[in-house]
């Protein structure tokens, strides 16, 4: 069919051709997608999603503050909810807050901008080598559920208390993640899929570009998004134990610091900031990601 | 000949009975010709093979023209690209540049009678216009061949008609040779100026009608109606065969 000298068949040929064309549309309309509204208000987005968490932090601190008041504990084992909202404002002020946050994530970025790299390359490895497959597959899945804590003495004897020993924790933590995120979203494609980029007379490397690869972005995202928690995890544990002038003072050493001085206050406050860290990340990076991967597919929830 | 298919047999697994055995076919340039038959009788097997899928274990399938355009039962889109992405995706793969792209992909549209649909994604069309999104992208192959397989199985009874009656003119209007598999025997009298009967396990082609029939056909005319009872006893009677 030489497309391009093809008449456009704006003028059917007969008058069936007419009725059926009506048919059609008539069809079409019936089958179309009503468009659900989007953008649900300000209003609205506020009472489902900010105003219940809110009230249970609000919960949480009245109990606490009643367990404070009663006196359940001595004040330097529960501080009451002002002290650590001090503490939590003096670090703000002196600048270490913005200093353990700043040297954390920007660790945590390079360590998970490194396994992201490493993963995907190795889940990339995986998929074209059924032997590599066959041989690490095992340990690549059993290194994913192996505290990566676990690897901090063996990092520190390596690379002494250095920021090389943190990454590789950090990495040893996430790369798995991502690798296996990529080799289950790569498994889980269709064959039909596969199918379809061979009829249309794609090479093999056209069919990955285009049809195995965007296929798999779901279960890659979903790797992403665990070898990130396990990459923070990771980091934390590390940074935790490693402590060293050189190494800077991250989260995970105020933590610490916070444990040395019996400074509940300042536990609590570093404990805060490593979870909004975390939240931040899921709420402004990840899920804003998947919504819409997801969304074009046809495949959220709401 | 457009395509030739000669003596061809299909062993899947060494030792098991073979899927296809010599199995022969011709289909002439413009021709239409319709593949009925139980399921699970090599049909699509048959199909995968003229389009080159896979490789015959043994015999011969010459097809001399481009690359077969071929549609599954499913429409098979790319869920993550828009309709309009869909057929390019088919012209990138013949090496059409990117400006072409865009304009050939909403001029296929267009021809499916698609084109406000272009931008919209597969999850917000319904079976009917999938199908018809898969169209253009076959025609996007740019192929004189177009291989079907069943497509046309899962839709309702309306929305087939309709399809019907734009496939033949399609097939009219630009001279395709269609290879159309179904196991609706009606449809196959309504759609193919011939229609071969596969027998089962071998699959190989038993018998074979030529459809006299003029165009327009309905699937309601007398003439389909009753070449449509006789290809039906003759293939109730072939599976009978299987029954002891």
């Amino acid at each position: 069919m030489r497309t391009d000298d093809l008449p456009l068949i704006d003028v059917p040929s007969t008058t069936d051709d007419v009725r059926n064309r009506t048919v059609e549309a008539g069809l079409d309309a019936l089958g179309a997608t009503t468009d659900l509204p989007r953008g649900r208000g300000i209003g609205r987005t506020f009472l489902r999603s900010v105003f219940p968490p809110l009230v249970f932090l609000a919960v949480l601190v009245g109990v606490w503050q009643l367990a404070y008041s009663a006196h359940l504990k001595a004040p330097y084992v529960l501080p009451s909810p002002s002290d650590v909202a001090s503490t939590f404002w003096a670090t703000l002020q002196d600048g270490r807050a913005v200093e353990a946050v700043w040297t954390s994530l920007s660790r945590g970025a390079v360590g998970f901008a490194m396994s992201v790299v490493l993963g995907t390359l190795l889940g990339l490895a995986m998929w074209w080598s059924r032997w590599l497959r066959a041989a690490i597959g095992p340990i690549v899945s059993g290194l994913q559920s192996l505290p990566s804590v676990a690897w901090v003495p063996a990092a520190i004897i390596w690379f002494s208390l250095s920021n090389a020993a943190i990454y590789t924790v950090v990495l040893l933590g996430a790369v798995p993640s991502i690798a296996n995120g990529l080799l289950s979203g790569m498994k889980q494609v269709p064959p039909l899929f596969e199918r379809v980029g061979r009829v249309l007379g794609l090479s093999a490397l056209g069919r990955t570009r285009y049809v195995l690869l965007p296929a798999a972005l779901p279960g890659y995202l979903g790797g992403l998004r665990q070898g990130w928690a396990f990459a923070w995890r990771s980091l934390m544990a590390a940074e935790l134990i490693t402590y060293s002038p050189e190494l800077g003072q991250g989260l995970g050493q105020l933590l610490n610091i916070g444990r040395e001085l019996s400074q509940m206050s300042l536990v609590i406050t570093s404990i805060v900031l490593i979870l909004a860290v975390g939240m931040a990340i899921e709420l402004l990076l990840f899920a804003p990601l998947e919504r819409r991967v997801l969304g074009r597919r046809g495949l959220t929830i709401r | 000949m457009v395509v030739r298919v000669e003596g061809v047999s299909q062993v899947f697994e060494r030792g098991a009975a073979p899927v296809l055995e010599g199995v022969d076919l011709t289909v002439a340039p413009g021709e239409f010709v319709c593949l009925v038959g139980a399921s699970g009788c090599g049909k699509s097997t048959l199909l995968d093979l003229v389009a080159g899928l896979t490789e015959p274990t043994t015999g011969r399938i010459t097809v001399s023209a481009q690359r077969p355009a071929l549609m599954f039962q499913e429409p098979a889109l790319l869920p993550w690209l828009t309709a309009a992405g869909n057929v390019e995706l088919a012209l990138r793969a013949r090496g059409v540049g990117r400006a072409e792209r865009r304009t050939e992909a909403h001029r296929l549209l267009r021809v499916v009678n698609l084109e406000g649909s272009a931008g919209k994604r597969v999850h917000q069309l319904s079976g009917g216009l999938r199908q018809r999104v898969a169209r253009a992208r076959a025609l996007a192959q740019d192929s004189s061949v177009l291989l079907m397989d069943e497509p046309f199985a899962a839709l309702d009874a309306i929305t087939r008609d309709v399809l019907h009656q734009e496939l033949t003119r399609v097939w009219a209007e630009q001279g395709l040779s269609i290879i159309f598999v179904t196991h609706n025997v009606r449809e196959a009298a309504r759609l193919g100026q011939r229609v071969l009967l596969m027998g089962s396990r071998p699959g190989r082609v038993v018998r074979q009608w030529d459809v006299d029939l003029p165009q327009p056909r309905t699937i309601e005319s007398p003439g389909v109606s009753a070449l449509a009872a006789e290809i039906t006893r003759e293939l109730h009677e072939e599976i009978s065969r299987h029954a002891n």
